[in-house]
């Protein structure tokens, strides 16, 4: 359905990241559950898949284990084939990013946009002198007034920090980016403005992205694949127009159904299962 | 930065202010006072314990040395003793609950516990063990009442660490690849730096009353040298005799302390960027700009009239809950601005809005739940026969309006098991029997699709799911049979499919039980499906009235509806550019609400208003 679904590349045919029957357990010994079950999705670069799952279904552990802050139990995690380094080496860091969900607790409350971006351009020594014009063109990537990037990031409002959180990850150029539910703690109209954004900055700077949401709906304006989680299982993976179309698993059709707004929303029939 | 923006500052901090001047005038004292009394303090005359006179201020000791003198000379030696023992035990303490966290697992866990015994044990003792170890000294005292200070810093970083460690801009600069000291030093020493300052300020009058008890029992000071700690001890012999000689030592050392801990505050509060004070954020004018003065009577029952597609709205003066002129303040802020409908019996009224626009206020000034320092006015406000606006019998209130919050786990208390809450309000304000009120819930409960309600009942909150325990709530704000049922954002924190299952239990009590509704939600699809009519919210005004069947179908007029439609995913088209156009109350001022205006005609044009969401 989207304008940039079909970008031909002559190295599609490896997709960027590859997840194979990924296990995570989180706990140890008895307590110890098995929250995603042999997980496995490609996406191909320039792409972006959405994992859209209902609390516990287990989407936040996959972003988490996929930048480095779970170990897997078992399967593997490729990126263009080879094995991506979760470790904390800075060669991981220019492989993978995230957006983190919170807009309030991502930033660090002392410094400046600028020092936490020039963090993100130097993470040794953190420098704002000599990238201030880098500083200024990413946060004119995003439409924010390169003036303010002296000010702290509570003088921000919650669309504008999730800019800045745009502006981070995209700094040290990461080969693919998460996003975890960026726009959950986001006014309808903020929101929007965020999922705009994101769409052009797909178009002009062909990102990967793995976009995570309990929202469909939102789903459907970002992604070229959508993942359903369900209690760890993936359940339904398939290109976003076809299966919001003609969902394949019944779940998903719940999901869609479930929707305010959505043609298949009924008010007033009994739900399917009690 | 500024000079002028750091005397600000300066002066809207007194306790930084009177801090730094006490403290300020110790450090003279400190320096000056050996240079300029050490004669008067330490030379032996004749003049053996006198009394206050004009001479000696505060009399003499028994070798007719200057009291005051002496403990203004001894000023010096105190504070350098308790300010090296403090900053020992400071850079130790922070640097050791700082290190921990770069431990592996096992060895953080074991240091962890190591420090925590050790607060345990009261630094006194163990600065008295110590000091009587290494034998009686200057140095003694110091390295005693460093080692004892080193256990409160390590615990209290250790905690303050660990909080900072779980938030996302730690995971962030781990990501980006910074250095685990880097982290330390850049994101988390600096936000826990706040209570450090105001430990390291109640540690160092610690150590003062630590260092000076030490010289007291002998264990510190020396002579000939003495400290305020030393000159109590040489006072005690004639403490009945000569009071006035324990008087100096004793007010210097609680001035001190007094300053220590002033300063400690008022430091505090100067490094964090957020108590600062600076300018606004940058975009939050356009969205702040509300209105002002409230509007005359006439002008706004004229509104009030014109209120376009409200065609439901017309139950009139038969409502059951009628509101007319609401407004509520806070201070000099506006937050509801002369907001008039009304909910005629069965009927289900939805008031939508983004974060700001007064629609929880609302449905608390309904309810009668204000906040402390909130004041709502209304020309009227009443549900029924019964006045809401003064204070009506809270026995009616509880009965006849039923509440249903949108957080379901913070309703509950943790505590209690479910079955006591719940029925709470059937045997508190109803006088049903507990076992009654119990039979009465478990059929509400199954009602409502709660599984296994009989076990519920004896459960605790934590035990059912976000989705579970709403229905709960429902079945609870129920129980009463209440005439108006008010629901603020009931399923704004559920999963899409249970918020399916909760909204189709509203319809289902509304058509079975014909409980009038007010309902509240950012949520535009949500009031679209459930709501009969709908208020649109902007800025504590209502700039819509409309139908959800007009929102479901998109058919509606108003510029600021139309733009949250199509900034509304699920309404737009996939592919589609959403629209985020801000829209300012102010364009619109001039206009009776509700009707057409095509001030975003501009903007808008980027994207016709969306109302192809089906199909």
């Amino acid at each position: 359905m989207s304008a940039t679904a079909t970008t031909p590349d002559p190295q599609a045919a490896t997709p960027l990241l590859r997840v194979e029957d990924l296990t995570v357990e989180l706990g140890h010994g008895i307590a110890a559950r098995r929250v995603l079950k042999e997980v496995s999705f490609d996406i191909p670069r320039g792409t972006t898949l959405a994992l859209v799952g209902e609390s516990g279904s287990g989407k936040t552990t996959l972003a988490r284990t996929l930048v480095g802050v779970h170990k897997p139990s078992s399967g593997r995690i490729l990126v263009d084939g080879a094995p991506l380094r979760t470790s904390r080496a800075r060669a991981g860091a220019a492989t993978v990013q995230m957006i983190p969900q919170d807009p309030y607790s991502s930033f660090d409350p002392r410094r400046t946009v600028a020092q936490s971006l020039a963090e993100a351009l130097d993470p040794i020594r953190a420098r704002v002198k000599p990238v201030r014009t880098r500083i200024a063109e990413l946060l004119s990537q995003v439409s924010l007034d390169p003036d303010t990037m002296d000010r702290y990031p509570h003088e921000f409002s919650g669309g504008q920090r999730q800019r800045l959180a745009i502006a981070r990850a995209l700094a040290p150029r990461p080969r693919f980016v998460i996003a975890d539910e960026i726009t959950s703690a986001l006014d309808l109209t903020t929101q929007a403005e965020i999922l705009n954004l994101l769409a052009d900055l797909r178009r002009r700077l062909s990102l990967t992205m793995l976009f995570i949401s309990h929202d469909l709906a939102v789903v459907r304006h970002v992604s070229d694949t959508v993942a359903v989680l369900l209690h760890g299982d993936l359940v339904e993976l398939g290109p976003t127009g076809a299966t919001f179309a003609e969902p394949n698993h019944p779940y998903t059709a719940q999901l869609l159904a479930s929707v305010p707004g959505d043609p298949r929303f009924r008010l007033d029939d009994e739900p399917a299962t009690t | 930065m500024a000079t002028d923006a750091t005397v600000r500052r300066w002066r809207r901090n007194p306790s930084l202010l009177s801090g730094a001047v006490i403290l300020g005038l110790l450090l003279v004292v400190a320096l000056v006072a050996p240079l300029l009394l050490s004669g008067s303090a330490e030379t032996l005359t004749d003049d053996a314990r006198l009394g206050p006179g004009a001479e000696h201020l505060l009399g003499t000791d028994a070798f007719g040395r200057d009291v005051l003198a002496r403990a203004l000379v001894a000023t010096r030696l105190t504070l350098l003793m308790a300010a090296a023992a403090t900053a020992a035990s400071f850079v130790a303490g922070v640097a050791i609950g700082a290190l921990v966290h770069l431990a592996p697992g096992w060895l953080r866990e074991t240091c962890l516990r190591l420090i925590d015994s050790a607060v345990a044990f009261p630094s006194l003792v163990l600065a008295l063990v110590i000091a009587a170890v290494l034998g009686p000294g200057m140095g003694s005292a110091i390295v005693a009442i460093a080692v004892a200070g080193v256990p409160g810093f390590a615990r209290l970083t250790a905690n303050l660490a660990a909080t900072v460690a779980d938030k996302d801009y730690v995971l962030t600069a781990r990501l980006l690849g910074v250095p685990g000291l880097r982290i330390l030093g850049r994101h988390v020493l600096p936000n826990i730096s706040g209570p450090l300052l105001v430990l390291l300020s109640s540690s160092f009058t610690l150590s003062l009353l630590d260092i000076s008890s030490l010289s007291f029992v002998g264990l510190g000071v020396q002579n000939p040298q003495y400290d305020w700690g030393r000159l109590l001890n040489e006072a005690l012999p004639s403490i009945f005799a000569q009071p006035s000689v324990v008087l100096a030592p004793s007010i210097m050392l609680i001035v001190t302390g007094v300053g220590a801990m002033l300063l400690g505050d008022g430091v505090a509060s100067l490094v964090d960027p957020r108590t600062r004070g600076t300018a606004p954020a940058p975009a939050k004018t356009a969205e702040a700009a509300g209105p002002a003065a409230p509007a005359q009577d006439g002008a706004a029952q004229a509104s009030l009239a014109s209120g376009g597609a409200g065609a439901a709205t017309g139950t009139g003066q038969d409502g059951l809950l009628t509101v007319a002129g609401l407004t509520v303040r806070a201070g000099d802020r506006t937050l509801v601005d002369d907001v008039s409908f009304t909910i005629g019996a069965g009927q289900i009224v939805g008031l939508v809005g983004e974060s700001g626009s007064g629609k929880s206020t609302i449905a608390m000034a309904v309810a009668g739940l204000l906040p402390e320092g909130v004041r709502a006015n209304a020309s009227r406000l009443a549900l029924g026969d019964l006045d809401l606006l003064g204070t009506p019998p809270e026995r009616r209130l509880a009965t006849e309006i039923g509440i249903v919050y949108q957080d379901p786990i913070g309703t509950f208390n943790p505590a209690l098991r479910l079955g006591t809450q719940l029925t709470e309000v059937a045997r508190v304000h109803l006088g049903t029997p507990r076992r009654q009120a119990a039979q009465d819930m478990v059929r509400a409960l199954a009602d409502i699709h709660v599984t296994e309600p009989d076990r519920r009942l004896r459960q605790h909150p934590h035990e059912l799911s976000g989705g579970m325990l709403q229905r709960a709530s429902i079945a609870s704000a129920m129980t009463t049979n209440p005439r108006l049922l008010i629901a603020d954002e009931p399923t704004t924190a559920l999963d899409v499919t249970v918020q399916a299952e909760v909204l189709r239990q509203f319809r289902r009590i509304n058509r079975e039980h014909g409980t009038a509704m007010l309902f509240i939600s950012h949520d535009i699809g949500v009031v679209g499906v459930l709501c009969d009519t709908v208020l649109v919210l902007h800025g504590g005004r209502v700039v819509d009235r409309t139908t959800g069947g007009d929102l479901r179908r998109g058919t509606v007029t108003h510029p600021y509806t139309r733009a949250l439609l199509a900034a509304t995913p699920a309404a737009v088209e996939a592919g589609g550019t959403l629209s985020a156009v801000r829209w300012t109350a102010d364009a619109h001022a001039a206009q009776p609400s509700g009707a057409p205006s095509d001030d975003l005609s501009d903007k808008a044009a980027d994207r016709p208003p969306a109302a192809e969401g089906s199909r």
